[in-house]
């Protein structure tokens, strides 16, 4: 028999049960459409972080005072100094503390993050400045009470006119404002990047953090291949800083920006993984369900089978008829729910909610992977039709 | 020519300890063009020997030769193939597929055929039910015809693949007494076009349309005779009463299986 026969066979007898053919794709649609989204949602997320992490500045070293637990923060202004005046390989180095606190001034008030960096600190973000200056290196020396502010902060406090040179308070001490940042709108997660006030490290360290201790240096490399050398280099400097004798461990950690988009890449791979395991589970589910209607179909169509036999249909005839019939249902739910996942995916990404990015090579895998539970499940029931006894089938009701 | 030559057809069905011999060394010898009546009671063997003759049962012994083929010892696709090509089936209850137009059941055996796989089947089909007088009613379901008309379109799909033999089984046991005469009188035609027919039936009056009778007991054949009324140069009889409705109607009054 032709395969154009036969497709337009089981069509046929798919269209004569329409509630029970629906009922049963469903299954599968819900299978694939929900593999689909959640793995786009877990290849978004795993985009995201990468942006996240790629946006966090250029060809970055960040260096944590921490090693493990119960280790003690030793990084010190000093240590970045040194950096900057021995390192070859590196560009620009910053000690950064954060804090939060709320600034106060212009129009009202405006719980923020707090930055307190040095001058470096915009080279290695690759900031831009939409209208003022930076605060300058003597600045930072001096501990002066200035700060850079973030668009949000600037539309907050003082909408509608220039805050260059206006003043506000974090926790009573009066900052000046010598600029602000070119707006960055929102991250790929979500989070404003506008949302920050910078002043100088000094500064931040006696009046915001009040530590003399860094929350963590950053560095920049010379470029992206001199990355390793950078990274060599700068440790080596920071144990010479920090006495450290040959052999003994060192008492903070480096890493590289490649090695923190593969660590949470890791992450966010296992948890795409995970989504779509368990997805996964729901196709299953679904192949089962055809499986079920399928030998109910067989029982039901007993006659036909007979008929069929007689008028000498091969075996391998009644087995392709009963596998298309499978692989036609499950195909179509297999397209049905490409269709709602795009359909889905379209509305997680327009609502902003979460990113979810679609593979097109994976619309392919799982349009074959349906196909394949159709076969799978399929293949028992039409086994069974398969074997039947003409005269005993000719016989049934 | 001998279309059908069986020697000492055996079949046995087993249930447990007990055996049943339904068929129990039966010989027949069909010719080409004969129209024959298996006749018996119920249990006498006749089913066992209509599907042991169409091929969709294998005996436990005996050799059976069908259209110059040995049909021992083929295979379940080789045996497919025999009933796709030799063999046209007419069943009692028809046996159509429900929700099928007319056309379309009597395509069935040609989508089968692998022989014949360029046969414009929609032609044939058309061709075939033409035959049995249906072409106004190809595309009409099976619920939309009457029982006669149905067996007519079963008799047609029987037919489309231009077989050595038809057989029938019961092919009256549905109908009144009416359309069993249209139908025994389509049988006699084709019959007399030169297509051999091989029929089962346990009633005396529709036996009497065929030139030869098996009578079968216990598996074995009780008794075989040549129908004195009928014989090749009957079909003239037949057709003539078909053509007076008036005899018709007596015949249907009187219960009386005129020739």
């Amino acid at each position: 028999m032709k395969a154009s026969v036969l497709v337009k066979l089981s069509l046929r007898s798919i269209l004569r049960n329409r509630m029970r053919s629906l009922l049963t794709t469903l299954g599968i649609i819900i299978g694939v459409c929900s593999v689909i989204v959640m793995v786009a949602i877990g290849e978004g997320t795993q985009a995201s972080i990468h942006d996240n992490i790629a946006s966090m500045g250029t060809n970055l070293i960040m260096i944590s005072p921490y090693r493990g637990p119960n280790s003690v923060n030793r990084l010190v202004v000093e240590d970045v100094e040194k950096i900057r005046r021995e390192a070859v390989y590196v560009s620009a180095a910053s000690g950064v503390v954060r804090g939060s606190g709320i600034a106060v001034g212009g129009v009202g008030s405006w719980s923020t993050t707090i930055y307190g960096v040095e001058p470096d600190y915009i080279i290695i973000k690759e900031w831009k400045i939409a209208e003022g200056d930076f605060f300058s290196g003597r600045d930072v020396s001096v501990r002066a009470k200035k700060a850079v502010i973030g668009s949000t902060i600037a539309g907050e406090l003082f909408p509608g006119e220039s805050p260059v040179g206006k003043r506000f308070r974090i926790a009573n001490t009066p900052f000046e404002i010598t600029g602000v940042l070119e707006s960055k709108g929102a991250s790929s997660m979500g989070g404003d990047q506008d949302d920050l006030i910078i002043v100088p490290l000094t500064t931040a360290m006696s009046r915001i953090r009040r530590s003399r201790n860094l929350q963590s240096i950053e560095v920049s490399a010379v470029s992206e291949n001199r990355m390793d050398q950078a990274q060599a280099e700068v440790e080596e400097i920071l144990r010479e800083s920090h006495r450290l004798p040959p052999g003994a461990e060192s008492d903070f950690s480096i890493f590289n920006q490649a090695e923190i988009i593969e660590m949470a890449s890791s992450v966010a791979r296992t948890l795409t993984m995970l989504l779509g395991a368990i997805a996964g589970v729901s196709l299953l589910v679904g192949g089962i369900g055809i499986m079920n209607i399928m030998l109910v179909s067989v029982t039901e169509r007993t006659r036909e089978i007979g008929i069929r036999l007689s008028v000498g249909a091969r075996r391998r005839d009644i087995m392709r008829q009963f596998l298309t019939e499978s692989v036609v249902l499950s195909l179509s739910g297999g397209v049905i729910g490409i269709l709602f996942a795009l359909g889905a995916v379209k509305i997680l990404n327009s609502s902003g909610v979460l990113r979810a990015i679609v593979n097109p090579v994976f619309i392919l895998i799982s349009a074959g992977f349906a196909a394949l539970v159709g076969i799978f499940f399929g293949y028992y029931p039409a086994q069974k039709a398969s074997r039947m006894n003409p005269i005993d089938a000719l016989r049934a009701d | 020519m001998a279309v059908i030559e069986m020697r000492g057809i055996e079949r046995h069905y087993s249930f447990g300890e007990i055996t049943v011999r339904a068929l129990d060394g039966v010989d027949v010898t069909i010719q080409e063009r004969e129209f024959v009546a298996i006749m018996g009671a119920s249990g006498s063997g006749k089913s066992t020997l209509m599907n042991v003759i169409g091929c969709l049962d294998v005996p436990t012994a005996g050799s059976y030769i069908l259209d110059g083929m040995n049909t021992s010892g083929a295979s379940a696709d080789s045996l497919a193939d025999i009933r796709n090509m030799k063999i046209g089936f007419v069943f009692q209850g028809f046996n159509l597929l429900q929700k099928t137009t007319a056309l379309e059941n009597v395509e069935l055996p040609l989508l089968y055929n692998r022989r014949e796989e360029r046969v414009n089947a929609e032609a044939r089909a058309r061709e075939a039910l033409e035959r049995v007088g249906l072409a106004q009613r190809m595309h009409h379901i099976p619920t939309q015809l009457s029982g006669g008309q149905q067996q007519r379109v079963a008799i047609a799909r029987a037919l489309v693949t231009r077989p050595a033999i038809i057989i029938a089984d019961e092919p009256t046991g549905n109908l009144d007494t009416e359309m069993s005469f249209e139908i025994m009188s389509l049988f006699q035609e084709l019959n007399d076009s030169g297509i051999t027919v091989v029929m089962v039936t346990h009633e005396n009056d529709i036996a009497l349309w065929a030139q030869r009778k098996i009578v079968l007991r216990d598996g074995r054949i009780l008794r075989e005779e040549k129908n004195a009324l009928r014989g090749p140069a009957g079909g003239g009889a037949a057709r003539a009463v078909s053509a007076f409705p008036a005899l018709r109607e007596a015949k249907t009054f009187l219960r009386v299986p005129l020739p």
